[in-house]
């Protein structure tokens, strides 16, 4: 660029300002055939705005003014699918601007730019390839992830509930009402409040349980005396093999208070083998304690092998020479264990950490398929494991449904599993030296 | 004279700290073993129990019949299910491999515009639970009168693994040496030349992994099925089987175990077979929980 001169022209600036109808700016350039691609894109802007997009608007914003006539869900809906659609638009304007702007630039020093349509495509396809390697992914999570997730914060902003269902009546703009509700209103505080707690126990019980047992499990049976590894591996690993739902409704049958295999079975076997023992029936199911109790249990259960795959992973990566230094050195075996092999461990785990908290925080299955977060009621239509998410599939699902108060809290764990994840992900340095290459 | 007495009671102690040692392990182990196979093993026996039984238990005794995989496919609708599974499991394999194979490669081996912070969105977007969009998918079934067909959970199956499937095929990538691409790159070969007859070749365990996930996750997933699908004809395997037990008053716990054991075999076998491979696609994407 250096050896060019600027040659005093304008094309740049008029380019970039004709453009403001797209097209005009690339004609400007000479590049007529990339000129009507554009000018088509903004004709089918202009046809989807007058069919479709500028009363799906406002509709989003009226959100229906006439029971009966007007569904309001529908119009939340569709206003979200225009707001998305009008995104891209968006993105396809600046692009047009930019690209108009660019190529004047180029002209203005003197360079020779492509002209034909064919040299244009080839020159897209060279630049442009990353982009049309990536479009897929982003055409499907505009629809699947970012679409639901748009509605979901208009909900949480609405009075969508039993008494404002479409189309028999209308549903309308409330503010942060329903969070206020949550926070302040006395019954909403205490069920909210009470499930938060028994979540954040849960999650931390849950993934600690998990982790420790993966790792002492992985250490255990990583020493080099014992015979039958391989056997045993793939016995620590059914957990994780066998379909989680399965297990967890195997489980949900064993811990039936009078006829689960574990109140007539294990507990009378442990009292047989043990008799000082002296076991009692445990009321699994019907008591909120022994129900948190085992649903903790099952996590470990399930959740240990994943930690012990990759803790062992990890030992067998740590170089011999190091404990043969240590041993040199004259450290205990607890030394070299504490000194060596634990930082190692911890230093691989600590990422793992994160992601099991988000994934316990967020675990429907296991609560919803246990006990459907029974026994009892904590108002709201919460049972008492309950945690948030199950809170929030109850909330819409059941009876009486409250949309909007389950939009809002959804939109609270969201907000907080993306915090913690960011803060974790930041930490852990998950993009680590990820551009030295 | 002192360290001549010690030093055999030291010698001593170490061999039966040894053995103790040795002990506690095999214990530990066996215990653990007996923890894990105990449920799994009152399943598999369970499915060859004559007659209906309420609940589980270990009981090797009685006779052993192929009675309840008979009722299975005579008297329910369970190989209905397994098509269904199968199908949508295909569908949505297919689909997203292909999708996350290419986004993935564009991550590792291209820098452009807005690539880090689309990134970070990645890996942050699959933190929100399905969850949030629970209702909205409710929602925009009706409008599109498409509550009840497995075509629209097939979508959501795809859309909803990309970010982070994403994030571990791009980790994947970074670790087959660009040397060789660029030398291609040197000797003329184009981008899709590059991408076919080189990288990809070389990701084929992580391609297979992704493909591995990608199956199962309409096998394992319960929530949407449930949520989006109504008829029992239309059901995936995981509603499927817990219509068998969740009436408490008539559990179905034979034809439950039956029918669990034709998912979980398959499943199992694939795992393990491909548990090397994603062992090590797991440690080198990064994070998975």
């Amino acid at each position: 660029m250096n050896e060019k001169q600027h040659l005093g022209t304008k094309h740049s600036r008029k380019a970039g300002l004709l453009s403001i109808i797209p097209g005009l700016g690339q004609m400007y350039n000479k590049q007529i055939g990339k000129g009507i691609i554009f000018l088509a894109i903004f004709a089918l802007f202009i046809l989807f705005s007058v069919t479709f997009g500028v009363q799906a608007i406002a509709g989003l914003i009226t959100l229906g003014t006439e029971a009966g006539r007007d569904h309001s869900m529908f119009m939340m809906v569709e206003g979200t699918l225009a707001l998305i659609l009008y995104g891209i638009f968006l993105i396809a304007y600046g692009i047009n601007i930019y690209d108009a702007f660019s190529v004047g630039r180029l002209r203005d020093y003197g360079i020779k730019t492509a002209t034909s349509l064919k040299e244009n495509f080839s020159n897209a396809w060279e630049h442009g390839f990353p982009y049309l390697l990536t479009m897929p992914a982003y055409i499907l999570m505009a629809f699947v992830i970012i679409f639901p997730v748009l509605v979901t914060i208009f909900m949480a902003f609405t009075n969508y509930d039993l008494y404002h269902t479409p189309p028999a009546s209308l549903i309308d703009w409330v503010g942060f009402e329903n969070f206020f509700k949550l926070f302040t209103q006395a019954s909403w505080r205490q069920t909210f409040f009470d499930i938060l707690g028994w979540t954040f126990i849960w999650t931390i019980f849950a993934t600690i349980f998990s982790i420790v047992l993966g790792i002492t499990v992985a250490i255990v049976s990583n020493q080099s005396f014992i015979k039958g590894k391989r056997f045993f591996r793939i016995i620590f690993l059914l957990p994780w093999a066998v379909p989680a739902f399965i297990t967890i409704m195997t489980f949900s049958n064993m811990f039936n208070d009078s006829v689960g295999a574990i109140n007539t079975q294990v507990i009378p076997f442990f009292n047989n083998m043990l008799p000082f023992l002296e076991l009692t029936s445990l009321p699994w199911k019907t008591d909120p304690f022994w129900t948190k109790v085992a649903v903790i249990m099952i996590q470990t259960w399930l959740g240990f092998p994943y930690i012990f795959v990759m803790v062992t992973g990890v030992l067998q990566s740590i170089p011999g020479d190091l404990y043969e230094a240590a041993n040199i050195d004259g450290a205990s075996g607890w030394q070299q264990f504490r000194k060596i092999t634990l930082p190692m461990i911890l230093f691989a785990t600590a990422p793992v950490l994160i992601t099991q908290f988000t994934f316990n925080f967020n675990n429907f299955s296991l609560i919803y398929l246990f006990n459907a977060g029974g026994p009892g009621n904590i108002g709201g239509g919460a049972g008492s494991t309950d945690i948030l998410i199950s809170w929030i599939y109850k909330l819409t699902t059941s009876g009486t449904p409250q949309y909007a108060v389950a939009a809002a809290v959804t939109l609270l764990i969201s907000s907080f599993t993306i915090l913690v994840a960011y803060i974790g992900f930041k930490r852990s340095n998950a993009f680590g030296n990820e551009d030295m290459m | 004279m002192a360290t001549t007495t010690i030093k055999p009671k030291k010698y001593r102690s170490k061999k039966t700290s040894d053995l103790i040692n040795k002990i506690a392990t095999y214990t530990f182990m066996i215990i653990l073993s007996i923890i894990i196979l105990y449920p799994i093993a009152i399943t598999v026996l369970s499915a060859f129990k004559a007659g209906n039984t309420t609940a589980f238990a270990l009981d090797f005794g009685g006779q052993f019949t192929l009675a309840s995989f008979e009722r299975l496919f005579a008297e329910s609708d369970y190989l209905r299910w397994y098509g269904n599974t199968l199908l949508i499991a295909v569908i949505t394999m297919s689909f997203q491999v292909a999708v996350v194979t290419l986004a993935g490669y564009a991550y590792s081996r291209y820098r452009f515009t807005g690539r880090k912070n689309s990134l970070t969105f990645f890996l942050l977007i699959q933190m929100v639970p399905t969850m949030a969009a629970l209702t909205a998918f409710f929602v925009l079934a009706l409008l599109l009168k498409s509550l009840d067909q497995p075509w629209f959970l097939t979508v959501i199956y795809i859309g909803g693994g990309i970010p982070m499937n994403t994030w571990l095929m791009k980790g994947y990538f970074d670790t087959i040496p660009r040397d060789l691409d660029e030398s291609a790159r040197i000797d003329g070969a184009g981008h899709l030349r590059i991408f076919w007859q080189i990288v990809m070749p070389l990701a084929k365990p992580m391609i297979a992994v992704q493909a591995l996930w990608a199956f199962m996750g309409p096998f394992g997933d319960f929530m949407l099925a449930k949520f989006l699908l109504r008829s029992p004809e239309n059901m995936t395997l995981a509603v499927g089987l817990q219509t068998f037990i969740s009436n408490p008053r008539d559990q179905q716990v034979t034809l439950f175990a039956a029918g669990s054991i034709l998912i979980a075999l398959p499943i199992c076998i694939l795992f393990f077979l491909l548990q090397k491979n994603f062992v090590s696609g797991l440690t080198s994407g990064g994070t998975k929980g």
